[in-house]
């Protein structure tokens, strides 16, 4: 086997395009995790957000109001699951997953007509000079621009979170409501703008599929990936920056593996397929073993329903 | 209360308007997938709305669509049978032992299983010979390759599948002999995002040209954007690959299924199992892109035509299997039986099988 | 303003009257959705909730289907329910139905044709033994590495659908059938097919087992020392450790037999409805059953009903689908919301709605 003909450029820039719908509502996930909310839903504010993107961009040629529409419709999808679980309290596991099957059955009906069509063509962004650069121009300066925008979004999250009182507010509201509660902070409040945060982004990771990744509208086309990105919140320990590592490494994964196959390697293709999975489990594992108390790091409050009862 | 009334009212009403119709025939069809997915499933319902166009009011059509193949098959089946209608066609291979027990609980209902190799008294097969088409698409590709590598996106490694390769590398190598193909199996028949990967790869591995066994118009879009080429997949796929389409394989069911219909209504229908390629047209070759030279189009269209006229077997020896053993002599057709079964790649694919 | 306030004690009334309130409101705005895409909304209504009960043609089958669809789902959500009480997350329970599956129905393909009334209590076992097993990786990596299950659990969902695949195209592919990716038939062989034991309500021994351990899960959640322990860690993990309870027991517990129920199910559903193992048997039930888990709100006669109801509108959507032309995907936009208003108006078991000014 010839493995000179496996090009790490390439390789290097069709894995982030695998990884940055992942990687989207990967890191709005964190946020609403952070803030003690778990919403199984991403995948179906992920779908939400490739049809919305979809139909807006064709409607009004326009990638750019199609993006903004699935920020918007991944967003007002969060806010029913935020009014379910913050106002009526409901169990967030159990409206999470209504909602991927709300979300999946909606988006189908609503693309009925969209199938079929070309959206305008995207939004490539070659930085000039840089992407001119040999190698690292064609590996680092030649995606889309929604490539770098996703990178953006996980620097400013890591910023809030870490560096600004509300994103201290934030944390504190996960880690134990009760007592930020007490301290006058409107739990509910801060929560429903996580959730929304949350759904924004993975409405922007579906629509990147839809627009981007595979310029199409295909029914059920996120195809899990919003459960993947469930995943990559937990292999990161909560940690933005190893958000990216988490969604680059299953999307690095992914790519490898066919490329291996399409090279001849001589095992089946569907132990091969498997190897995503598993390498993010046994990764997860050398991360965790690392640091006994890995897991811990996961908000305090999470998945509880909070009731302020004064 | 009123609204229980209402209720009451309302389904009363639709009992009575229920009743009302008469003797007209009913077919039903159920789907493996949306009507709007621009690959299989859509082609069935084309072939369904043929239906409804030919025989107007005389017939009334019903689907469901997005069955899981399994025990929620036979329900809707049950359910499409026990709704009297009178002819049901199951149009995906794993549809065919729920069609089977249903067709032994409802003797008077006619079924038509797609792709298996189960029949009754009143289930009736039916297939395409696909591999008709793919040998015409593959004698392009072998032509208009400059890599002279072909990439092709396969999902399970099934007979149907491995024919549709092994058709295709055999025309692409007797008219280049240079020509290598590079196989990704995906394990799904539809997923965008994987089918979209799977082409990058291709692509990044030297292709210059993609063919598919998978539903979705990923790869095309895919190629288009890449400045490949790539061929259309169970429906023409032209709105995705305005440039890169070279031609494409059609699955018509129209004409089938109007036979079948009209010999539901004729009472003349018999179990068969039909197999049908290029020359009835169940298998379309979609018109040639102006990318492909004439002299290319010619012998590709020549190639189509001698199969239509039976003067051509895409399988005519002498082939040897991948291992070098001899599987057709010189001369010889491969028999259906063969084809149909068919789980070896031919002499010169490259790559192992997953069994 | 209006407010929640937290009621002294769960309202006994409101347990069974939300329900009921839900599928009214549900039934209201369904009525609505259905009248926006044109069709009779009074008549979608009927056939979704009444014609698989009632009607005369449809009725008498689509009764019997009921439990069919219902029994994997009340299966597998009792053995969630347990690990939910504890706080341990197995979010795979579909990738241990495969594994169930596959690992039974290898028993039972290995010895085919064997004869004799063994056969399918053996494979059964080995099925049960299967998920458990797929169940373990994730209870042991958290015991030992301190992993967290729900991304263990999950991605082995993945993994397990891959194994299927290669396991159909490859050793347990039927060896007559002509090189497709489906096993042999489990159906037509007397030993390894599910009997029905009473088809008018769809009763097959797999359904008859579901039923048996609903019962068996009842008193242990409620009346084993075991069941306490498992509550007691859900509700207050230091108090359980306070009273002797050893966490890492408690995780491999609720994960075994999540695991076991999930993996006995994948095999009724394999040597029964779906017949045989293809790539295609696994329709979600795992994943399903996470929410009839707290429809059900965890508790074990709450289950039955919830994946009753659950069931209930799968058949009857065939049926909408059917008779109305109306499309799959609004038939799930249905369900959505009914499990939306489901979970809303649970609420008021513990909490009412009162009027009070502003305070504060």
């Amino acid at each position: 086997m010839d493995f000179s003909t496996l090009n790490p450029v390439a390789l290097i820039a069709s894995l982030i395009m695998a990884a940055t719908p992942i990687l989207l509502a990967a890191i709005g996930e964190l946020v609403v995790e952070k803030s003690g909310v778990l919403n199984l839903g991403v995948e179906g504010m992920m779908i939400i957000g490739a049809i919305a993107g979809f139909a807006i961009s064709v409607e009004t040629d326009s990638p750019w109001l199609g993006m903004l529409a699935a920020v918007l419709a991944g967003a007002s999808l969060a806010l029913i699951f935020g009014f379910l679980t913050q106002f009526l309290l409901s169990n967030q596991v159990a409206t999470g997953l209504a909602l991927t099957l709300f979300g999946l059955g909606l988006a189908a009906l609503l693309g009925q007509s969209y199938s079929g069509m070309k959206p305008p063509s995207s939004l490539r962004l070659d930085i000039p000079v840089l992407s001119d650069l040999p190698i690292v121009g064609e590996m680092l300066f030649r995606h889309d621009f929604m490539v770098y925008f996703s990178l953006l979004i996980v620097v400013g999250v890591w910023f809030f979170l870490n560096r600004t009182r509300a994103g201290l507010v934030l944390r504190a509201v996960g880690e134990n409501h009760n007592a930020a509660h007490s301290l006058g902070y409107n739990v509910v409040m801060i929560r429903m703008g996580a959730i929304a945060f949350g759904g924004a982004c993975a409405g922007l990771g579906g629509a990147y599929v839809s627009l981007i990744r595979v310029p199409q509208w295909t029914e059920g086309m996120t195809a899990g990936a919003g459960w993947i990105a469930l995943a990559i919140v937990v292999f990161a320990s909560w940690k933005p920056w190893r958000v990216i590592l988490g969604a680059y490494l299953f999307g690095g994964v992914t790519i490898l593996q066919l490329n291996l196959q399409a090279l001849g390697i001589g095992i089946s293709a569907a132990y091969l397929s498997m190897t995503p999975y598993l390498i993010t489990i046994i990764v997860m594992v050398i991360m965790s073993a690392d640091r006994r108390r890995a897991s811990l790091n996961a908000p305090a409050s999470l998945g509880q329903i909070f009731h302020a009862s004064h | 209360m009123k609204f229980t009334t209402t209720l009451i009212a309302a389904t009363a009403l639709a009992f009575s308007f229920g009743g009302a119709v008469v003797s007209q025939t009913k077919a039903g069809f159920i789907y493996v997938g949306p009507p709007t997915d621009f690959g299989w499933s859509y082609e069935h319902d084309q072939g369904r709305l043929a239906v409804e166009e030919a025989f107007g009011d005389a017939v009334e059509t019903t689907y469901v669509d997005t069955v899981p193949e399994g025990a929620d098959a036979e329900r809707v089946l049950t359910q499409m049978a026990l709704g009297g209608a009178d002819i049901i066609f199951t149009t995906s291979f794993g549809y065919m032992d729920p069609t089977l027990n249903v067709a032994a609980k409802f003797p008077n209902v006619k079924f038509e299983h797609a792709t298996g190799y189960k029949r009754a008294d009143n289930v009736s097969t039916y297939s395409a010979r696909f591999y008709e088409g793919r040998h015409v698409i593959g004698l392009i590709a072998g032509r208009m390759t400059e890599t002279n590598t072909i990439g092709y996106i396969a999902s399970f490694p099934i007979p149907e599948v491995v024919r549709g390769i092994n058709a295709a590398y055999l025309a692409a190598k007797s008219v280049n002999p240079d020509v290598k193909f590079k196989v990704v199996w995906v394990y799904t028949w539809i997923d965008p995002g994987k089918e979209a990967d799977a082409a990058n790869a291709l692509i990044e591995q030297g292709a210059d040209v993609i063919m598919q066994h998978t539903d979705s118009p990923a790869a095309m879009t895919i190629a288009e954007e890449k400045g490949i080429m790539a061929f259309g997949q169970a429906s023409d796929m032209m709105q995705f690959g305005p440039t890169a389409r070279l031609s494409s394989i059609i699955d018509n069911w129209g004409p089938y299924y109007i036979d079948r219909v009209q010999a539901v209504m004729d009472g003349t229908w018999a179990s068969t199992d039909t197999w049908d390629g290029i020359a009835p047209g169940m298998v379309e070759i979609g018109a040639f892109s102006d990318r492909i030279p004439a002299d290319v189009q010619a012998e590709a269209q020549a190639a189509a035509d001698a199969i239509a006229a039976g003067t051509l077997h895409p399988f005519t020896g002498p082939i040897n299997k991948q291992d070098g053993s001899v599987w057709l002599a010189e001369g010889e057709t491969a028999d259906d039986g063969t084809l149909a079964g068919m789980n070896f790649y031919v002499e010169g694919v490259e790559g192992e099988l997953p069994q | 303003m209006l407010r929640l306030e937290p009621r002294q004690q769960a309202s006994s009334t409101m347990r069974w009257l939300t329900p009921i309130l839900a599928v009214a409101i549900t039934m209201f705005m369904g009525g609505l959705l259905f009248a926006a895409m044109g069709k009779n909304p009074f008549e979608a209504i009927r056939i979704i909730f009444l014609d698989p009960f009632f009607h005369e043609t449809f009725g008498p089958y689509s009764r019997s289907q009921l439990m069919v669809k219902a029994g994997p789902l009340i299966l597998i959500a009792t053995g969630l329910s347990i690990g939910f009480r504890a706080g341990v997350w197995n979010i795979g329970a579909e990738g241990q139905f495969v594994m169930g599956a596959i690992a039974g129905g290898a028993v039972g393909l290995a010895l085919h044709p064997a004869d004799g009334f063994w056969v399918l209590p053996l494979m059964t076992v080995v099925g049960a033994i299967g998920g458990m097993a797929w169940a373990m990786i994730p209870a042991l990596l958290r015991i030992k590495f301190n992993t967290n299950e729900i991304l263990v659990s999950l991605m082995l969902v993945y993994v397990a659908y891959n194994f299927l695949a290669a396991m159909v195209t490859g050793p347990l592919k039927n060896p007559d059938g002509f090189g497709f990716p489906e096993s042999r038939s489990f159906t037509s062989v007397d030993s390894t097919h599910l009997p029905m034991i009473y088809e008018p309500l769809g009763m097959h021994a797999g359904v008859l087992v579901a039923l048996g351990i609903v019962i068996a899960a009842y008193v242990m959640m409620e009346r084993h020392l075991l069941g306490f322990q498992i509550r007691l860690t859900g509700e207050s993990p230091r108090a359980a450790k306070f009273a002797g309870v050893n966490p890492a027991f408690i995780v491999a517990v609720c994960l075994g037999i999540s695991g076991a129920l999930a993996g006995m199910a994948g095999l009724f559903e394999v040597t029964g409805p779906a017949g045989k193992l293809t790539t295609n048997f696994p329709v979600g039930y795992g994943f399903t059953a996470i929410i009839v888990a707290f429809l059900g709100r965890l508790n074990p006669i709450g289950i039955v009903l919830a994946g009753l109801l659950m069931a209930l509108t799968y058949i009857g959507g065939e049926l909408a689908q059917l008779s109305l032309g109306i499309p799959a995907a609004a038939i799930s936009v249905f369900q959505g919301m009914m499990l939306f208003f489901l979970l809303a108006v649970d609420v008021f078991v513990n909490y009412r709605l009162v009027w009070k000014k502003e305070v504060k």
